[in-house]
């Protein structure tokens, strides 16, 4: 547990899989996904880069739910506000010039905002455990209410029209003002790769980020919110930033997916879309990033592959992997396998492994 | 010497029960105090609204001169107060390296870290565990690691409701030299204690709480020998 160096930064114990052979999957993983668009066509790689945008939303619940202990129920609220400031403003701005960035962050800017107002409420209030749940679940689903109604001409926005139910459409897509005054538009391959590339610089930051000395008391605050007041931490501020930072990631996943199929509708703050992170989350394993993110890309392209053949079906399943993870492995599958594989490789290689761990632990002391 | 903690009147009423009826208590720097008296006497509540979790419905705390009352537990934390309870409060699911690590960030350097982490738990005589669950530590262990958690942010005040609850007579022998060898180093420690063999191992000055006021006040043999305080623990009349 001593830590030395720059790489070190990003280990710790808060993340389940550290170390030099975890670099190395974890480099091998991203070079792998990175060359799809080389070989694969259209239709797989645009698939992948829907599988990847939800897992911001994964991660920042998996931050505020697994590190720091507070179950919110609500983190599509975060996820539709984006969605619809980044469709608002980038209608109302166009995008020449790359001023779809600036759509992109005043989007971003909104459910953090939001998530700062929310969370200061609730944590100096005095809000706990459940009840975060109860009033969070509430924000998202007055929003997708409200949202559903805005179907008449008069609820439009400069010139984006809201359009009730059936949701808002037509904004484009992300663009990068390039040589010779061209703009590029992030679509297809290059919106995959722009996608690939944020997760990872996200993924890298929350790593860093849980296993910092904030890290350490968001962790504290789940164990035992009163020692960790007792201990001189300010606990509802750190739970106010934790929920900004989710409700943030949770825009950031919001903002993509409209983006990707240039629409977003009410119903993507509904209840179904409100329980599908928490599924994800606590299937994957809420308390370790690396786990939330598999499992998320995982779930999702197994829903997907289910959906061809009735939408119904992937939701019964996701409901009966909810209720198989939390009586057989409550700290979730992935750790849960991990874990299995290595119980057997232990029992098949038992003695050579044992000795050469003593042989660690003796030369380390 | 000067008075490190001072309760000017300090009240705390309960719907229909004054649990705390104008307390004033000084305790000066250096000292161990030992708080007694019967079960609900007020003492854990006395503490809490020492430490800011109970708001008084009147008086006020002064610590170091400076006025507390209206400040929130992790001020008056960070001001130089620290409290064991009287449940143990640490963070079972996590090593007990790491129980350490969350306390001690607060006051040592990242660099110091490592060095003092060592320093507490040849201390708390918990090396062998380092790397151990604290929800798997012994009941008196886990008690240990809570002070030691409390004592990783250096206070100036050490606030220990019941240290030795459930602990062997060998454990609490060895938690009272514990808090001997904190105040040799300067440590100011109040401890709320049941078990008279520890507070006459640890204590020069014992204060006798009753009905939420404080009903005698003195050295460890007056106390001892005082027959109206034999008469309210043991009920005689």
């Amino acid at each position: 547990m001593r830590r030395t160096g720059l790489l070190a930064l990003f280990d710790g114990p808060q993340t389940a899989w550290n170390g030099m052979s975890f670099r190395l999957c974890f480099v091998l993983a991203v070079l792998a996904l990175a060359t799809v668009p080389l070989y694969a066509e259209f239709f797989v790689v645009n698939n992948l880069a829907y599988f990847l945008l939800w897992t911001f939303m994964a991660l920042g619940l998996s931050l505020i739910w697994g590190y720091a202990g507070i179950l919110s129920f609500g983190q599509t609220a975060f996820f539709g506000l984006a969605g619809y400031g980044y469709g608002v403003v980038s209608i109302n701005l166009g995008d020449a010039h790359g001023l779809t960035w600036v759509a992109f962050l005043a989007a971003l800017v909104l459910p953090a905002l939001l998530a700062a107002l929310i969370g200061y409420f609730m944590f100096y209030g005095g809000i706990r455990d459940v009840f975060v749940g109860i009033v969070t679940l509430s924000i998202t689903l007055v929003f997708e209410t409200f949202m559903a109604q805005t179907a008449g001409p008069e609820w439009h926005i400069g010139s984006a029209r809201l359009n009730g139910f059936n949701g808002m459409s037509g904004m484009p897509a992300l663009t990068v003002p390039w040589f010779g005054g061209e703009d590029v538009m992030l679509d297809g391959n290059t919106f995959f790769w722009f996608v690939l590339a944020l997760l990872v610089v996200v993924y890298l930051a929350l790593r860093w980020l849980v296993n910092s000395r904030f890290g350490n008391v968001l962790v504290a605050i789940r164990e035992n919110p009163d020692r960790a007041e007792m201990l001189g931490y300010n606990v509802r501020r750190y739970q106010t930033i934790a929920f900004v930072i989710g409700g943030t990631l949770a825009g950031v996943s919001g903002i993509l997916y409209t983006t990707w199929g240039s629409y977003i509708t009410p119903s993507s703050m509904g209840l179904t879309s409100a329980a599908l992170p928490i599924i994800w989350v606590a299937a994957g394993g809420r308390k370790d990033i690396t786990a939330t993110m598999v499992a998320t890309v995982f779930l999702i392209w197994v829903s997907q592959t289910l959906a061809v053949k009735g939408a119904q079906y992937a939701l019964v399943l996701m409901g009966v992997l909810l209720l198989l993870v939390v009586l057989l492995a409550p700290e979730g599958l992935v750790l849960a396998t991990v874990r299995g594989i290595r119980r057997v490789v232990l029992r098949v290689t038992g003695r050579r492994v044992a000795t050469t761990a003593m042989a660690k632990r003796t030369e380390g002391s | 010497m000067a008075a490190l903690l001072e309760t000017r009147g300090l009240t705390k009423y309960f719907g229909g029960l004054y649990a705390i009826n104008g307390v004033d208590l000084t305790i000066d720097a250096g000292e161990i105090r030992c708080l007694i008296g019967p079960n609900g006497a007020g003492k854990s509540t006395l503490f809490k609204l020492i430490i800011g979790t109970y708001q008084p419905t009147g008086g006020t705390v002064l610590f170091g001169g400076a006025d507390l009352t209206l400040l929130k537990p992790y001020q008056r934390v960070n001001q130089g107060l620290s409290i064991k309870f009287q449940v143990p409060g640490i963070f079972l699911d996590l090593l007990v390296d790491q129980n350490l690590r969350i306390a001690l960030q607060q006051k040592s350097g990242p660099h110091e870290i490592d060095e003092e982490v060592d320093r507490l738990l040849d201390f708390l005589d918990l090396a062998q565990s380092r790397d151990m669950q604290a929800g798997n530590l012994s009941h008196g262990q886990q008690q240990w690691l809570e002070i030691g958690m409390a004592i990783a942010l250096k206070p100036r005040l050490l606030l220990l409701d019941e240290p030795t609850a459930g602990m062997s007579p060998e454990e609490t022998f060895k938690t009272g030299e514990l808090v001997k060898r904190l105040n040799a180093e300067g440590m100011t420690v109040i401890v709320i204690e049941h078990d008279m063999t520890f507070v006459r191992q640890i204590a020069k000055k014992v204060t006798v709480l009753h009905f939420g006021k404080v009903f005698d006040e003195g050295s460890l043999e007056d106390i001892i020998n005082s027959d109206d305080v034999a008469r309210i623990y043991l009920g005689k009349d």
